[in-house]
């Protein structure tokens, strides 16, 4: 059986991408009263590209430069004994020390909420922070764990059998955000 | 009882019979062999042979029976079921049992013991030296007397060339044949198996050729120098072949053997780990199967034979290296040599028939392996077409590397004297 | 991607792309020991036994080592300790082990096949850690590792091996490994020390140490053991010594930018000198590091589960 994927809806567009990361830099900027202490991690692999793109706003607000760590949540998953390809394990790039600092971890769409779970032990085995914040892109629901985001850029009702897929032009050609259907043939 | 056998074609090597004949046994002696017998007497057991081979009961003159001291691999009764259902009426007993057979009192337990418990004939081969240990003659006469076929030091090499000498001059007086396992163990140094490619990339020990054909090549120039009978056990290599052939060239009383494995493994086989591929000698190249082939085809080896050596699974379930030597072959000679020789047309069904019958009597001075009237009524029939998946056997042990082969041509009944002792494949109780 | 065979039971059977996987896997693994928790919890809740029937600290903590860096549950079984003194046979000690439900057993053993005996007698997903004179596959993995660190890559890279090339596991892993990635593998020593037809397996055979270092990008020096000398292979081990010891002067005849790799422990003044062991042109201690990656590397791919499809996040 192969699967395939049909786009049935725009979600975002490149504009409105745009417009949300630029209001969620102001919220995280906002809500920790400046950029003291803050450090923006991405979680692998389109939540590093979100990342970037935030710390990018919020320098040009705040004239500020954030670190930028990177996640690989692989050795953290519930999931991968019954997984039918292994996941390439990649690197985790945290140049910096994370004891006392506000974290805001990064990833493109939140669904279940076992990849943030991942990230937060993974996170709390590098130290202690002072506190860890979630921004996502886009929220889908269908949460299997008690996680919500502190930022969000969209709230979005999906079937579960549906996928959101988020597209950042680094990797992907073409920033866009869609709603796509599972075919099976 | 009388036996009549009908339509089967007669093989008969030694009387150059190649037709289709019937076959009249009363008493336990074959009374006729002619076309169309027709018997005017009661109770006459007529054996339907039309589409089978009829052959001299086939005879192994390498067969390891561990009884006495290991029955918990094999026995006499046990060894000599699997002989029977392999198609064989006369086997040889090796001496390297616990006892070692180097008295008379040993070679008459086996004799009294195959005779109550036995299928087939039973053939002792005594012991070259005592306790097998190469330093003193057996009382080679007295095992004569006793009723052995040949001697031999088997699994070990009489190592004091001297000795081997004596052994070679002394047995020329009661016409025993001097069956040599010829291996080096310096040479050897308790390798595993071929000294080759394979030994490098398993990282086994490795046993060279040489390790086998030093002790052929010392033992030509012995059987040379005295005359003796030398018969050379399980060859095993291409230079081993070429010596033996020479030496024959060279009128020197020489006879061979080599086992169905040597013609059909090579060392490739090793390379699953599997056990069942570790004997002693070891299998060897695909070079070394061509010139075992060749050998065969010439003459140069004048016999097949098992070298039928029962191990238990426990002992063979182990570390390769701590794994014992040998594999059980009775029960699978036959299917290797039809399969292997006679398909692949190696041999023609009269000359493999030859190697399993009237070549290793002579060897051993057997009144065995023809089919002329007057002889014992040992008769092997066998279906040279029916094809059969290897996979239990009636040994005691089932330590073989064929299990799982589908061979080809299986003996269908054995009659030992007279008796019908296996018939369509199964044993019958007496 | 994932591994073709649930065991690592040598290189023999690794494809290229397979051999690339365990190396790119490492690679990550290596990260994990800056952190200030050295530790994943990807095999939590598994189980491993370390099965050793041959003494081997540096080997035994590598993998113990990388086996608690995974949050495994670690059962070190060796000679020593157990029942295996008093003669139980390696299937009874297996069907212990089968047992106890473990998830790997990593086996070091002074016998060739071995490990494949393992491998078909248990269920557990076995790791060769050493078999006789056979292969020790992550040793191997671990030395590919190191020169592509060094080096940049494998590929047309002139490796020589010097040594007992004839009892080596090592020796034989490394040839498989370094080959089937491209590289150009010479093998020095005495004859009596080079095993029958090892030219097949596409190395040089050399004799003289010195014809073949000036070309050298790596040299590859294995542990001689004493008890050679006895069995007839060389006559001393100061023959042995001025003939295939790795020294300053002899490396004053390499490539500037050679590197010294050993899979240890040495014999310090006899296959090496002290001056080259402790020299910058030795990688030896970055070999242990790269150790416990490659074994890490190795536990997680083999760790992968059943067949079946199921969609990602």
């Amino acid at each position: 059986m192969t699967n395939f994927y049909k786009t049935k809806k725009m979600v975002m567009s490149k504009n409105e991408i745009n417009i949300t990361i630029k209001r969620l830099a102001v919220e995280i900027i906002e809500r920790n009263h400046g950029t003291k202490d803050l450090v923006i991690i991405g979680i692998r692999t389109r939540g590093v590209f979100l990342a970037e793109r935030l710390a990018a706003e919020i320098k040009k607000i705040s004239h500020k430069i954030i670190p930028i760590g990177i996640l690989d949540i692989t050795l953290y998953r519930d999931d991968f004994t019954s997984l039918a390809e292994m996941p390439l394990v990649k690197e985790t790039q945290i140049p910096f020390h994370i004891e006392e600092k506000n974290i805001i971890l990064v990833d493109d769409v939140l669904f279940t909420g076992r990849t943030i779970r991942a990230a937060l032990d993974e996170i709390i085995d590098f130290g202690r922070p002072k506190s860890i914040q979630l921004a996502v892109l886009v929220d889908r629901g269908h949460r299997e764990l008690p996680i919500q985001a502190d930022f969000c850029g969209k709230i979005f009702k999906t079937a579960k059998t549906e996928m959101i897929s988020v597209n950042f032009k680094e990797i992907d050609q073409q920033d866009q955000v869609t709603l796509n259907e599972q075919m099976s043939t | 009882m009388r036996i009549l056998i009908k339509g089967g074609r007669i093989i008969d090597p030694a009387n150059r019979i190649d037709a289709q004949k019937d076959i009249y046994i009363e008493e336990g002696i074959i009374k006729r062999v002619s076309s169309n017998i027709k018997i005017n007497k009661p109770n006459v057991k007529v054996i339907d042979a039309r589409g089978k081979i009829v052959t001299p009961g086939l005879i192994d003159m390498h067969t390891h029976l561990r009884e006495p001291g290991r029955e918990d691999e094999e026995t006499i009764a046990s060894g000599t079921r699997a002989a029977c259902k392999g198609g064989f009426t006369s086997i040889c007993c090796m001496p390297n049992t616990q006892p070692v057979t180097d008295n008379q009192a040993q070679v008459e337990l086996i004799l009294s013991k195959a005779q109550k418990e036995g299928w087939v004939n039973v053939y002792p081969i005594g012991a070259i030296t005592k306790g097998l240990q190469g330093e003193e003659m057996s009382p080679i006469g007295e095992l004569k007397k006793a009723g052995v076929a040949g001697i031999t030091d088997d699994g070990k090499t009489v190592y004091n060339s001297l000795i081997m000498r004596r052994a070679l001059e002394y047995s020329k007086m009661f016409k025993l044949p001097v069956i040599s396992h010829c291996e080096d163990t310096d040479l050897s140094a308790e390798g595993l198996i071929n000294e080759g490619y394979i030994s490098t990339i398993l990282g086994m020990r490795g046993i060279p050729r040489q390790a086998e054909e030093v002790i052929v090549s010392r033992d030509i120039q012995l059987a040379e120098m005295t005359g003796g009978h030398l018969h050379i056990a399980h060859v095993s290599t291409e230079g081993s072949v070429g010596m033996i052939r020479r030496a024959k060239r060279m009128n020197i009383k020489i006879t061979a053997e080599t086992a169905p494995h040597y013609f059909t493994l090579t060392d490739e086989a090793v390379k699953t780990y599997n056990t069942n591929t570790k004997m002693n000698p070891p299998l060897r190249t695909k070079k070394d199967v061509q010139a075992i082939k060749r050998g065969l085809q010439d003459g140069t080896i004048d016999c097949i034979a098992s070298d039928h050596a029962p191990h238990l699974e426990d002992e063979k379930n182990q570390e390769y290296e701590l794994a014992p030597f040998g594999i059980i072959g009775l029960e699978t000679m036959l299917p290797l040599i039809i399969t292997e020789l006679v398909d692949k047309k190696v041999l023609t069904l009269r000359e493999a028939i030859k190697k399993l019958t009237v070549n290793p009597a002579r060897i051993l001075g057997l009144n065995k392996g023809t089919l002329s009237p007057g002889a014992d009524a040992d008769i092997t029939i066998m279906d040279i077409k029916a094809n059969r998946k290897i996979e239990t056997f009636e040994s005691q042990s089932n330590n073989s590397p064929f299990i799982g082969y589908t061979l080809k041509g299986f003996a269908v009944c054995t009659i030992v004297g007279g008796r019908i002792c296996m018939a369509e494949g199964e044993l019958v109780a007496g | 991607m994932r591994l073709k065979d649930r065991n690592l039971l040598g290189i023999e059977t690794l494809s290229p792309e397979e051999i690339k996987l365990i190396l790119d896997t490492a690679v990550p693994f290596k990260e994990i020991f800056t952190r200030s928790v050295k530790k994943v919890p990807t095999l939590r809740g598994k189980t491993v036994v370390n099965l050793f029937y041959e003494p081997s600290t540096r080997t035994r903590t590598s993998f113990e080592l990388a086996e608690k860096r995974l949050s495994a549950d670690v059962l070190n079984i060796s000679v020593n300790t157990s029942s295996i003194v008093k003669g139980e046979s390696l299937i009874d000690t297996a069907k212990t082990i089968e047992a106890m439900k473990a998830d790997f057993v990593v086996i070091r053993h002074s016998m060739a096949g071995a490990p494949h005996l393992l491998a078909r007698t248990i269920n557990a997903s076995i790791i060769n850690a050493g078999d006789g004179m056979h292969e020790h596959p992550t040793q191997a993995l671990l030395d590919l590792f190191t020169i592509r660190d060094k080096k940049g890559k494998i590929e047309n890279q002139n490796v020589v091996i010097v040594g007992d090339i004839l009892h080596s596991r090592v020796a034989r892993s490394n040839i498989w490994a370094l080959t089937k990635m491209g590289a150009k593998v010479t093998v020095v020593g005495p004859v009596t020390l080079i095993p029958a037809h090892i030219e097949n397996l596409k190395v040089k055979v050399a004799y003289k140490l010195d014809d073949v270092l000036p070309n050298a990008d790596v040299i590859y020096v294995l542990r001689v053991q004493r008890e050679r000398q006895k069995q007839h292979l060389f006559p001393s081990l100061r023959e042995y010594s001025e003939l295939y010891g790795v020294d300053m002067d002899r490396l004053k005849k390499c490539k500037k930018d050679v590197i010294v790799m050993h899979p240890g422990p040495m014999n310090r003044g006899i296959e090496i000198s002290s001056e080259v062991a402790d020299s910058n042109f030795s990688v030896i201690t970055e070999q242990v590091t790269n150790g416990i990656a490659i074994r890490m590397a190795v536990l997680y791919l083999l760790a992968g589960g059943a067949e079946k499809v199921e969609e990602g996040e």
